[in-house]
């Protein structure tokens, strides 16, 4: 019994990390149409730079996490600006090529400067470790990531939907002539969205390095992941990416627990199952116009 | 002349051989005697030119975004490989075809889960394809060897005449010509009517629907064909090689054939086969001068690739020769890539 709960509570850590890392392809994705399968180049990023200023500059680990949120960000702007803008309005395949070239680009630079070895970031002692609730073991690390992924996830439903900033950035998505004649400078509250998820994903990327392991194939390996995150959960709202977060969470730790032989069958025959069942995802009105 | 003799008389001028085209095929017969030290890393280009042709098949007149065709390619590589290596089909050219086949009914099973949904979810069920397939081959490592891959395969004489030789040069030519019969026959089946009719569903699938085309029916039957080629490139590929490895399904693979499609052009059959040259040309060359970091000078081409724009590079590479034969022969400009973009 303590070990189902244990898994649950694992799975449900994993679950959350993974929200944080692909709730920024649920908007370029699911919102915008934009294929960006570079999106784990960004929590790439916001990884390395964690681990750079733990580790080589002696920073403490929770001021380094909102630095991997703003290196990322601004990552995220410039390559927006300079280069994403001109592709919206391009085939998919385009989009597809381009942002292959660019995880392509990505792999190879972090393993140029960083090496190609998996890297651990410093954590504090107050973060390792586990203690015993009821008899369940609780890592603190985990109970750590589910609190501030709890925070972040209630923090931007609320902004979502109480904020001026919002509703303008929904009213774009569902209508973007219509936003447009009304006042919304579309460009502008897409490209801050883009920042602003490029920033989450290197949040998640900094939090991840300890439970996914951060090495220069990051992108590659766990682009299936985020993709099936934002396809399963649709995307008219951040509850649809959510859930599926959490159940592929639970579904993968528990899959690996109990038939660790089957590996990642499991996740990949429930999604090819579900895209079947419902092309635009669990809880989706449309995963693309 | 009427509307319908019209398109008749235009499709045939069409599927006319060209002398540009008999000009290819007897410079890649010539290749083969003129590098005779060439021999390997030709037969490699001759392999992903034919893996890349069926790409195009569905790519470039289908409009079918597939994220997951090294699952053909992987399949028809362990189908030739087991059927070596436990000495059921020993004859190299039978076995190619049951592993051809072998692909083609997966092709076919999964063109029903590719057919339904938006570009977005055949992404995804591509992918995931060849991910679930590069997890069972792991999985069941008693078959496949795991990531060892099979090893110790022996390739029999083809057609109990002709051994494989460490040269390579048998090799070459047996994938050449395995490589031609299947450009006439895919060349047959884009100019004929069936295939102008893919043409018709990939600029609009409601319109063709509209005229009576049966589109769903016509997507898997190209699908099916295209795991069909993939299968045999997959094929060649253990048989050449001797081997056979998990990473025969691996996602770069996928990635890589992309990027050979776009290279050379989709939509007429000869973009697999030029962008198969130029992108091992390219990847000899960002080799020696990077060993290790290749792939970020592959992703740079990709990236410079797109923002310049696919159709505007091919008629900058085409301007010479265009600008030439303006010259010589006094016409307007006859080289052109038919390529209309989805």
């Amino acid at each position: 019994m303590t070990a189902i709960l244990t898994n649950l509570f694992d799975g449900v850590a994993y679950g959350m990390l993974l929200f944080v890392l692909a709730c920024g392809l649920a908007v370029t994705l699911g919102l915008m149409n934009f294929v960006n399968l570079a999106h784990g180049a960004f929590a790439m990023a916001g990884g390395y730079v964690c681990m750079v200023l733990v580790n080589r500059m002696g920073w403490p680990f929770f001021a380094a996490l909102p630095l991997a949120f703003v290196s990322s960000a601004a990552i995220g702007i410039a390559l927006e600006r300079t280069l994403y803008r001109h592709l919206y309005a391009r085939s998919h395949l385009d989009q597809v090529l381009f942002t292959i070239g660019l995880t392509f680009m990505s792999v190879a630079a972090v393993d140029y400067i960083q090496g190609s070895s998996r890297v651990f970031i410093n954590l504090p002692a107050a973060l390792q470790g586990q203690f015993d609730l009821f008899g369940v073991g609780i890592g603190r690390y985990r109970l750590m990531i589910i609190v501030i992924c709890g925070l972040l996830t209630v923090g931007l439903q609320m902004v979502l939907a109480k904020t001026r900033f919002g509703s303008r950035l929904r009213a774009a998505v569902d209508d973007p002539r219509a936003a447009s004649g009304l006042g919304i400078n579309v460009p502008q509250v897409f490209a801050f969205t883009f920042a602003f998820g490029c920033g989450l994903a290197g949040l998640g990327g900094a939090l991840s390095a300890e439970i996914l392991g951060l090495d220069p194939y990051f992108p590659l390996k766990f682009m299936i992941y985020f993709l099936i995150v934002v396809t399963v959960g649709g995307s008219s709202s951040i509850t649809g990416p959510f859930l599926a977060s959490l159940l592929l969470g639970i579904g993968d730790v528990a899959g690996k627990y109990y038939v660790p032989k089957m590996g990642p069958f499991v996740i990949y025959t429930m999604m090819i199952v579900i895209l079947i069942w419902r092309p635009n995802g669990l809880f989706g009105r449309t995963a693309a116009r | 002349m009427n509307a319908a003799s019209d398109v008749g008389y235009s499709a045939q001028r069409h599927a006319r051989w060209h002398y540009g085209e008999v000009a290819f095929w007897l410079v890649v017969l010539a290749c083969g005697f003129a590098f005779p030290s060439r021999y390997l890393i030709m037969t490699d280009i001759l392999r992903l030119a034919l893996f890349a042709m069926s790409l195009d098949l569905i790519l470039g007149y289908a409009g079918i975004v597939s994220l997951g065709h090294a699952a053909f390619f992987g399949v028809g590589a362990y189908a030739a490989g087991l059927l070596a290596l436990h000495g059921i089909v020993n004859e190299p050219v039978l076995a190619l075809i049951a592993a051809g086949l072998a692909a083609m009914v997966l092709g076919f099973a999964t063109s029903f889960l590719v057919i339904r949904g938006v570009d977005l979810t055949r992404l995804m069920v591509t992918l995931g394809i060849a991910l679930l397939l590069e997890a069972l081959a792991e999985r069941f490592s008693n078959i496949t060897g795991g990531t060892d891959g099979l090893q110790g395969i022996e390739m029999q004489p083809i057609l109990g005449q002709i051994p494989f030789d460490m040269f390579g040069k048998a090799g070459f030519f047996y994938s050449l010509a395995v490589l031609f019969l299947l450009f006439l026959f895919a060349r047959r089946v884009v100019h004929s009517p069936f295939g102008l009719s893919l043409r018709a569903i990939k600029n609009n699938p409601l319109r063709a629907a509209a005229i009576g085309i049966p589109v769903n029916r016509r997507l898997i039957a190209i699908y099916t064909l295209a795991a069909f080629y993939a299968g045999i490139a997959g094929a060649l590929f253990t048989q050449t090689t001797a081997i056979a490895s998990l990473d025969v399904f691996a996602f770069e693979r996928s990635a890589d054939l992309m990027l050979v499609l776009v290279i050379g052009g989709t939509g007429y059959l000869y973009g697999g086969l030029i962008g198969a040259v130029i992108f091992r040309m390219l990847q000899e060359l960002f080799s020696t001068i990077t060993p290790q970091y290749w792939q970020f000078w592959i992703g740079l081409v990709l990236v410079v690739i797109v923002l310049v724009g696919r159709q505007r590079l091919h008629r900058w590479v085409l301007y010479v020769p265009n600008l030439i034969i303006k010259q010589v022969a006094g016409r307007k400009a006859v080289v052109a890539v038919p390529e209309s973009d989805s």
